[in-house]
């Protein structure tokens, strides 16, 4: 009897001691949106996993908590958002229903890049959701200026070099790599829209503020009369003089949005609509954050020349 | 003169010498594979540096590198900055108020902070002496000389309203509860109705107690919800209902109030205070989440007009398995109106006397709930969630008289990869639940035990970006000793339309076919329901 719980003892203490060590082979990252995951993945490579929570097709604003989330939040050692309440919809309820102190708000393994170093932009002086649904804290798309994704590259690997400080220099090299890449590649994209530059443009929703102040676009207005409200017949309705009197050529996209309205005011006014994907692993193409903005840079340029 | 004409030569000089340099290097520039000479002209001699176009290209890469750096690095200064004047204000501000004041000790209580908050951003003429001061104020270093931190400064700066609302301009309203603001949010939910029916009584059909309840105007909810984090352990969360009545009065009824453990160990969670049983779908959550404007007739029937509720303790456990599996015990209070199949005077007995005193005496007169959920993913876009629950209390009939309630639940969401604004979506929801009542005996009835059940299935097409449409099927058995539709055996389809404008509105259609075959009668009713929200609401589970 004796014999036999001494060794059921040490079968458990085997199986723990093999759980954790697998647990703990590679750092599993849990990233709310797949831009932060693709930079998460820049900086970790080999020592990390990561799992992106929005689908990169799918409007960020509205992600379903489901219950498969909690389960990864349980096990993570890191999750990464982007914050200005991008994800106050659907992150809260998953992080309080998994159990895992790491990820907690304050604590090392719970990262909100947004915090400290970006400019954000849009933050509004009043409260009034008369205005539709304004971010209070300012516009979160500033994932789509390449600038912001080294600044929250750099957050990313101090983090990780918090939580596991063995692989510092690792991480940093990779940031290091990483960074010279992105310059260069910046470089190249902002040689290639000088030409349009101060192309005036429209948007569907206040999604690219970001990206037009770092390409030197100009956004003149958005399809939807108000964030987060639908295209209204009136609004489009003067909406479409004013993209003729100012010579609007663009009319910016996400993937996720009807094409109907779109069409349509590009066949009154002749600009030109432009789809474009706003996060990482949407397209086959765009299965990194340089490549989604080759990808971008592509198809803007493409629409203007022709 | 003639040392002006001097000068002024020498000048012309230099510009047309730096011109032709300029000039030269640009043209050199657009030549492939060719050496580009740098002029660099000292006071003395002059240097011909010799480098490769690619080597030129390099350089050109790198320096634009940096400049990218540099602009980055002022964004990043730049943002720093007004964080520090905005740190310098705040710190001033308390200055001197502290010297208006002349109170060397200020207790930091919440009433303070109140105070505060409120003098700031009601203080319009203190307002530009702040600006003023942040223009004026050279460095952070000499501010900080000259200022001597009171006792409770260093408390005062951690809270995040000091440093957010010097942003303040005379347009903006009085935003003292927002999200990430301040330490609770507060929201206001309203939900009313407008009903006709065949039925003269709609409160003797309608099982719920947020249902429209009469023909014309009914305000079904008026709900009141705080919650935020309690510490870096607890998480709370309370809901206040107002309702007023077919009568006209009001009353005001403490539907949850509770904290939510964000820290134990070995993936467990307490929830403790008086909150909504975890028990199927429906039940737990609050009526402006359901699909419909009323609630199912199984739940009313099971659980009574406010669902089952009560003050207890639960206890649940995240499995940790790689698809989603927790279990829930929950132990509550067997006794008053939100345990209606349990032990309460005002609940159904069946005609039966009540005998049992509504106190708790022991462990067995509490009410113990356990509930096993899981989900998977079955496709990127589909999820499905099956529950399981059981509710085991004792009832009012007897001693020793028992009620035990079973519940299956099934839930299964489609959403589109291109969803926008959330939408298209198909939910499919159904709960099917049956109740074992033990009756005792009284002066005119025996000893016996009653079997019940009834179920509802749900769909919800939210079919373009703002619409959804739902249809919903109900049916319930006759209950023993039943007198009134409440009791008979029904089955009613409920097709609806909903709208929502924002996600902070909606107004709903719902046309309601009662088939009540207890009394072989149908009724019609229509509602028309409109539900606004106000404030940071807390998001909602899956």
């Amino acid at each position: 009897m004796k014999m036999k719980i001494k060794s059921f003892v040490y079968l458990c203490f085997l199986f723990a001691i093999g759980w954790t060590s697998v647990a703990y082979a590679k750092l599993n990252i849990v990233a709310t949106t797949s831009e932060l995951g693709a930079l998460a993945k820049e900086i970790g490579r080999d020592n990390v996993e990561v799992i992106n929570i929005a689908k990169p097709t799918e409007d960020p604003h509205f992600v379903d908590a489901k219950p498969s989330f909690i389960v990864k939040l349980n096990k993570a050692d890191m999750l990464i958002e982007g914050g200005l309440q991008l994800e106050i919809g659907w992150l809260p309820p998953l992080v309080a229903s998994a159990r895992n102190q790491k990820i907690l708000p304050g604590n090392h393994g719970h990262l909100i890049v947004a915090s400290t170093g970006i400019q954000v932009l849009e933050v509004p002086t009043s409260l009034d959701r008369a205005m539709g649904d304004v971010h209070p804290f300012g516009n979160p798309h500033f994932m789509l200026d390449p600038l912001n994704g080294e600044i929250v590259a750099s957050h990313i690997c101090d983090r990780l070099c918090q939580i596991d400080l063995a692989n510092c220099d690792y991480y940093k090299e990779n940031l290091k790599i990483f960074t010279k890449r992105l310059d260069q590649k910046l470089s190249e994209w902002q040689k290639a829209m000088e030409p349009f530059r101060g192309t005036k443009v429209v948007t569907y929703h206040k999604t690219f503020p970001y990206f037009a102040e770092r390409f030197n676009l100009d956004v003149v207005g958005e399809l939807e009369p108000k964030p987060g409200i639908p295209p209204s017949p009136t609004h489009i309705n003067t909406l479409v003089p004013m993209m003729k009197n100012k010579g609007v050529k663009l009319i910016i996209i996400e993937e996720f949005r009807e094409r109907k309205i779109p069409e349509f005011v590009a066949a009154q006014t002749g600009a030109k609509v432009v789809i474009i994907p706003i996060m990482v692993g949407g397209l086959k193409e765009t299965n990194d954050y340089i490549a989604l903005f080759d990808y971008i840079v592509k198809q803007i340029i493409s629409a203007l020349k022709s | 003169m003639r040392r002006l004409n001097y000068t002024l030569s020498v000048c012309i000089l230099l510009v047309s010498h730096g011109y032709c340099a300029h000039s030269e290097a640009k043209s050199i520039d657009k030549k492939d594979y060719q050496l580009i000479n740098v002029a660099e002209e000292d006071d003395e001699n002059t240097k011909e540096i010799r480098i490769r176009k690619d080597e030129f290209d390099e350089i050109v890469g790198q320096l634009q590198g940096m400049k990218t750096l540099l602009e980055n690095m002022k964004q990043n200064f730049d943002s720093r900055l007004t964080e520090m004047q905005e740190k310098i204000a705040a710190l001033e501000k308390e200055k001197k108020q502290l010297q208006e004041n002349k109170i060397a000790t200020v207790k930091v209580d919440s009433n303070n902070l109140k105070a505060r908050t409120t003098n700031e951003t009601k203080g319009q003429n203190t307002i530009p002496t702040q600006t003023s001061a942040t223009t004026t104020s050279p460095s952070p270093t000499q501010t900080d000389t000259e200022f001597t931190p009171p006792p409770t400064s260093t408390a005062s700066t951690n809270q995040p309203s000091s440093t957010e609302s010097e942003k303040w301009s005379p347009t903006q309203p009085l935003a003292l509860w927002s999200a990430g603001k301040n330490y609770m949010n507060i929201s206001f939910d309203g939900l009313f109705a407008a009903a006709g029916s065949t039925a003269k009584d709609l409160d003797k059909i309608e099982t719920g107690g947020h249902d429209p309840n009469q023909r014309g105007f009914t305000v079904q909810n008026l709900e009141t919800v705080f919650d935020g984090a309690i510490d870096p352990y607890f998480k709370g969360q309370s809901v206040l209902v107002f309702q007023i009545d077919k009568n006209g009065a009001s009353s005001l009824e403490i539907e949850e109030a509770y904290l939510t453990t964000m820290s134990l160990p070995l993936n467990l969670q307490v929830k403790a205070g008086t909150f909504f049983t975890e028990f199927g779908r429906l039940n737990p959550t609050h009526p402006h989440t359901w699909d419909f404007a009323d609630q199912p007739l199984i739940n009313g029937r099971f659980f009574g007009p406010d669902g089952l509720r009560n003050p207890g303790v639960r206890l649940s456990w995240l499995a940790p398995t790689d698809n989603y599996t927790e279990l829930f015990l929950t132990a509550q209070n067997s006794q008053g109106n939100t345990a209606f199949s349990f032990r309460n005077n005002n609940s159904i007995r069946f005609g039966h006397a009540s005998s049992a005193d509504p106190g708790v005496r022991s462990m067995e007169d509490m009410l113990y709930v356990p509930r096993i959920a899981t989900s998977f993913d079955l496709t990127e876009e589909q999820t499905l969630l099956f529950g399981s629950s059981a509710a085991f209390g004792p009832n009012s009939t007897g001693t020793d008289k028992n009620t035990q309630i079973y519940g299956l639940d099934m839930f299964w969401k489609w959403k589109s990869r291109y969803a926008s604004g959330g939408f298209p979506f198909v939910t499919w929801q159904t709960e099917v639940m049956a109740r074992r009542f033990e009756a005792g005996s009284s002066s005119a009835l025996p000893d016996e035990t009653m079997n019940n059940w009834g179920a509802y299935s749900q769909i919800a097409w939210g079919f373009k970006t703002r619409w959804v449409a739902g249809f919903r099927g109900d049916f319930v058995d006759g209950e023993k000793h039943a007198t009134d539709p409440l009791g008979f055996e029904r089955w009613r389809l409920s097709p609806n339309l909903t709208f929502y404008p924002s996600e902070f509105s909606k107004i709903r259609l719902q046309y309601n076919y009662d088939d009540i075959l207890g009394n072989a009668s149908t009724e019609h009713s229509v509602f028309l329901q409109f539900e606004f929200l106000l404030g940071a609401h807390a998001a909602h589970k899956f």
